[in-house]
């Protein structure tokens, strides 16, 4: 292979030739910083926010339930996003970045609804109640499932790619009328205690907690996706030099970390 | 620090299972889906590394 | 655009018209669906009144999601969507065409048959009254999302399982405002807010949903 055939490869795919070891580097440090601010979180949270006067300490619970929340409904405009420009401008990269979204998403999806449950178990007295905010994300998580489902079981990447995209951008289009049909449906969920407009309700260590979390939440969902994206990225360019060349580099020096 | 004792912690004012019970599947999401992702990545990059052998 | 249109909704008609059978069958499963509740619920009249409005649009919104994979399988079988996808501009004419004449054969047979099933759930005249202005204005809804569905998932194995996974949830507005009229007059309320809403809905799918869906058929072909 000369090296005029080798540069022109590596512009072909320039973005993922890039990404992958800008990744690659960049993982062990989100790690790093999920790990630490999900320790201050944790702390302020469970060791130093005070028993609450109506819900006693099952409240803690919002440490986890409430960040999980926002991430999943925060990953699914993301995911549909990225999908669309990878739809849009023939990117490949944004939709491998897309398809790595979707499975962290669900998972905070299903994270938000199980600890949502067991809040609401000693809150309300059920295991589930059929309230605005605890049905919205029910819905979300079949949406994210449905987007799994579609890419999965379409075997050319690139209609996988689009048809993906088109999905998640409609998606996204009907959740706040989805919302809006269930919180017409419905009003039982407590109130949003905390609100760009009105100040919480909590005590200020709480919310800080809250959004550590949050944070932690964040920083984390940015590692695993990233990993993920990487190995998708794989899967799909195995003839690229530059993924044969990444390949053979860790082969002969194992890395620390993935 | 509000707890008095360890097992005033466990216990979380009587609501320690659901407390518990919501920290540790959580946790165990987010100890799981790094585990699964590195392992895909892995073995990526093994089936790429032997494609690539191949040639 | 207009002939492509009309063309396209009188052929399926006819298709149809030859296999009265295979057109039958979604009103088939829904009167076997509806019919089930009470079987499983219980035949207590109070009961029955209540869960109706709910059970009939479930209904409905099933009935219509299985029967749209067929709007296009035959036609990508045996090659005339290719053939009808290459006249210039017509793209949005079939795609629409295909959900009016879904709707023509499934959804008012459903429109007209809600009557009876109001009366096997023993609702009052007003009730059915609601019951059938909602599917009127609601199953076009569930026509033009299912048309969307079936152009995503052309020619996947998993066909009309994955189809229902994905668009069930973009039906619950429809569902939440259709079912919800009905029980507002039930319960002896004004559906109008109801009624609004789900016309909007209709609105609103009927001028993006078949943009979509035509996007979907060109990724899904080329």
């Amino acid at each position: 292979m000369t090296t005029a055939n080798h540069r022109w490869r590596l512009y072909r795919f320039a973005s993922p030739a890039t990404f992958y070891p800008l990744a690659g580097k960049l993982v062990p440090w989100f790690a790093a910083v999920a790990a630490i601010l999900a320790a201050w979180g944790l702390w302020l949270g469970m060791l130093r926010a005070p028993t609450d006067a109506t819900q006693g300490d099952s409240y803690r619970i919002i440490f986890i339930h409430v960040p999980a929340a926002w991430m999943s409904m925060l990953l699914y405009v993301v995911m549909a996003f990225w999908a669309a420009i990878g739809w849009a401008f023939n990117a490949r990269l944004a939709s491998v970045v897309a398809r790595a979204i979707a499975p962290t998403g669900a998972m905070f999806t299903f994270v938000a609804l199980w600890t949502g449950a067991l809040w609401g178990k000693p809150t309300w007295g059920t295991w589930w109640v059929w309230d605005a905010r605890l049905t919205s994300e029910l819905i979300l998580l079949f949406l994210y499932g449905g987007y799994l489902a579609l890419v999965s079981a379409i075997d050319d990447p690139r209609r996988g790619d689009r048809a993906g995209a088109l999905l998640a951008i409609v998606g996204s289009v009907n959740v706040p009328i989805i919302y809006f049909s269930v919180v017409w449906w419905n009003t039982l969920h407590q109130g949003a205690s905390v609100s760009v407009t009105t100040a919480p309700k909590m005590a200020a260590v709480m919310l800080q907690a809250m959004l550590l979390m949050t944070l932690a939440f964040w920083s984390y969902a940015f590692a695993v996706i990233f990993v993920r994206a990487r190995a998708i990225a794989l899967e799909r360019d195995n003839r690229a030099a530059w993924a044969g060349a990444a390949a053979g580099r860790t082969a002969a020096q194992p890395e620390a970390t993935t | 620090m509000i707890w008095n004792s360890a097992s005033d912690f466990f216990a979380m004012g009587g609501y320690g299972t659901y407390v518990w019970g919501a920290y540790v599947v959580t946790a165990a999401c987010m100890a799981i889906e790094p585990i699964a992702v590195a392992w895909r990545h892995r073995r990526a990059r093994r089936d790429l590394a032997a494609a690539e052998d191949r040639r | 655009m207009s002939g492509t249109f009309a063309v396209v909704v009188a052929r399926d008609l006819r298709l149809a018209a030859r296999r009265r059978i295979d057109a039958a069958l979604p009103i088939a499963f829904f009167t076997v669906a509806v019919s089930l509740f009470p079987l499983g619920v219980g035949p207590e009249p109070q009961t029955l009144r209540q869960i109706a409005p709910g059970v009939v649009w479930v209904a409905a919104l099933l009935a219509a999601m299985l029967s749209v994979t067929q709007l296009y399988a035959t036609d990508l079988a045996d090659g005339s969507l290719e053939q009808m996808l290459l006249v210039p501009d017509a793209r949005i004419a079939i795609v629409v065409a295909k959900a009016v004449s879904h709707w023509l054969l499934t959804g008012l047979p459903l429109v007209v048959a809600a009557p009876v099933f109001g009366l096997m759930f023993d609702m009052s005249p007003e009730a059915i009254g609601a019951l059938v202005a909602s599917l009127l204005v609601g199953t076009p809804v569930l026509s033009l999302l299912g048309n969307l569905g079936a152009a995503l998932t052309l020619g996947l194995r998993s066909g009309a399982v994955l189809l229902i996974l994905i668009i069930v949830p973009l039906c619950i507005p429809a569902l939440i405002f259709g079912a919800g009229a009905v029980a507002a007059v039930d319960a002896g309320q004004s559906a109008r807010g109801h009624y609004s809403l789900l016309g909007a809905v209709l609105i609103f799918t009927a001028v993006l949903a078949p943009l979509a869906t035509a996007a979907a058929l060109r990724i899904a072909t080329e």
